[in-house]
């Protein structure tokens, strides 16, 4: 009983705001209350989803996002992780250098996007180069701050084993450091896919922002509706799918 | 004595070099930079020499224009602020005070925060017109998920003696937000600003990039599609660092203690 009050109770009424919301907004269009040509009717959003995955190819477009947010990714950590790893051993780049890592994190680097359309084209690899400038520099402030939180006992017995350099790295440094190189990376990651989408919306061409812009130039209105609710939820899933992850890394490193 | 002196030596010489590495570095991305340009690798003008750039960036300056668009920019951006973050604040004052709404909607709250925001821009379009209506829209949907989301998180950390020594007083419900928290918040509603501060400049810019006849953003697509090159390259600096410089105006205030 308690366990409904607290926890059900409140979701159920979210959930049924939701569907009141929607069945009003759905009375209003079809009275003219709100202006069908702003507003296209709840139901008609709600039907239009079939349309996106057959009609307009919506799991292919999921999938040339995807394909862009994993190349963005990959390029994110083959290029963080070591640049990390010279800022950690040579302390005075670190002295020098980290305070730009920060700055380029906070950079509005989105806004230059033309600048990114005439440097590499109107193709997915200007969308894949933005994403990895959006998400590149958080995974390197984390991984340092990874490294640098090593416990020296830690590396100390490394030592006193005679490990070499490469087995203290392999064995030691970066076992230590994965808890924090994985909060860098879903920071990394989240950018991406922000940059991806917003940046396949701006520049049209691409996968699910693209899908938005053409439908919204086509003036279909259910169909923007949906498609701007089916990359809302992509982005959940995928948010809540990073976050098990680390979860599930920070219980199996403890 | 001697162990002192030798540390103070060696933070100098740690300082000097860094000071050195930075330079060095802004030296030898300056000359790369201006080396592609000289080298023909790219076609012409796509990247502008360094002069040109300068030159650009003065004519910028030295433009009405650029005054005029500036204002607009600046206009939009104070409109949506003033809306976001009062509306973020009302939400997040709301769903903190009371578990029962805090349970029922923040998830919605978090879902579409996590969202690119740029996707709603053609909803902006139609709700409120091609003109800057739309822009105000996107910077106050950029603004009000940080602003409510931090503000919520905010208020249920205010520490529960003061709301109980407010509650024997028989304070009201206003008196308890103006007299307890509103200033044990202060901290989380100035952060809540700051983020709401970086993203709306960036949804009313980008939104101006993308449909519009006036503000910084429409100066920038104008040069893209006339590829005046060095025009965009100085206007992009100007755009961005103004960002910047907003940012951390906003971090500042927020960091400041009274």
């Amino acid at each position: 009983m308690r366990h409904w009050r607290h926890r059900l109770l409140p979701v159920a009424v979210g959930l049924a705001s939701l569907a009141l919301l929607a069945a009003v907004v759905e009375l209003m269009v079809r009275s003219s209350l709100i202006n069908p040509f702003i507003m296209p009717t709840p139901s008609s959003v709600f039907g239009s989803f079939g349309r996106l995955i057959g009609e307009e190819h919506g799991l292919a477009r999921l999938g040339a996002t995807a394909a862009e947010v994993l190349a963005a990714s990959v390029l994110i950590t083959v290029v963080g992780v070591p640049v990390a790893l010279l800022l950690h051993w040579r302390v005075r780049l670190r002295a020098a250098f980290e305070s730009w890592v920060a700055a380029l994190a906070a950079a509005p680097l989105v806004l230059a996007y033309p600048l990114f359309l005439v440097l590499f084209g109107r193709s997915q690899l200007t969308i894949v180069v933005m994403a990895f400038a959006a998400g590149v520099a958080p995974v390197i402030l984390k991984t340092v701050e990874g490294f640098a939180g090593v416990r020296p006992v830690l590396v100390d017995v490394g030592r006193s084993l005679r490990l070499t350099p490469s087995q203290l790295f392999w064995k030691i440094l970066l076992p230590a450091a994965i808890p924090s190189i994985f909060v860098g990376l879903r920071l990394g990651l989240i950018f991406a896919l922000l940059t991806v989408t917003g940046v396949e919306f701006l520049i049209n061409i691409g996968g699910l922002g693209h899908l938005i812009n053409e439908l919204a130039e086509r003036y279909d209105m259910p169909g923007t509706y949906a498609a701007i609710t089916f990359v809302v939820l992509v982005s959940v899933i995928f948010f809540a799918i990073l976050e098990s992850g680390e979860r599930w890394l920070a219980r199996s490193a403890r | 004595m001697a162990g002192k002196v030798g540390a103070m030596k060696k933070k100098t010489w740690l300082r000097a070099e860094v000071g050195a590495s930075r330079a060095i570095a802004c030296l030898v991305l300056l000359a790369l930079w201006q080396a592609i340009a000289l080298s023909g690798l790219f076609f012409q003008d796509v990247v502008p020499s360094i002069d040109r750039v300068l030159f650009a960036f003065w004519s910028v300056l030295a433009d009405p224009l650029f005054y005029r668009n500036l204002g607009v920019t600046f206009g939009e951006m104070l409109v949506s602020l003033a809306v976001g973050c009062s509306t973020g604040l009302a939400a997040g004052l709301a769903l903190g005070g009371s578990p029962f709404l805090s349970r029922a909607y923040e998830h919605f709250l978090h879902y579409l925060g996590s969202a690119p925001k740029i996707i709603f821009f053609p909803l902006m379009i139609l709700w409120f017109g091609v003109g800057p209506g739309s822009k105000v829209g996107m910077g106050v949907i950029s603004c009000f998920f940080p602003v409510a989301i931090s503000v919520a998180a905010g208020m249920r950390a205010v520490n529960p003696v003061w709301i109980r020594v407010g509650r024997s007083f028989r304070a009201s419900p206003l008196q308890m937000v103006t007299k307890v928290y509103l200033p044990a918040m202060r901290t989380p509603i100035l952060n809540g600003f700051r983020l709401g501060v970086g993203v709306a400049i960036i949804g009313v810019l980008l939104a101006e990039t993308k449909l519009s006849n006036q503000g910084l953003g429409f100066m920038v697509m104008q040069s893209y599609s006339r590829f005046d090159m060095p025009r965009m390259y100085a206007l992009l600096i100007i755009v961005i660092a103004m960002a910047v410089a907003f940012n951390t105006l906003a971090m500042r205030l927020a960091g400041s203690k009274p």
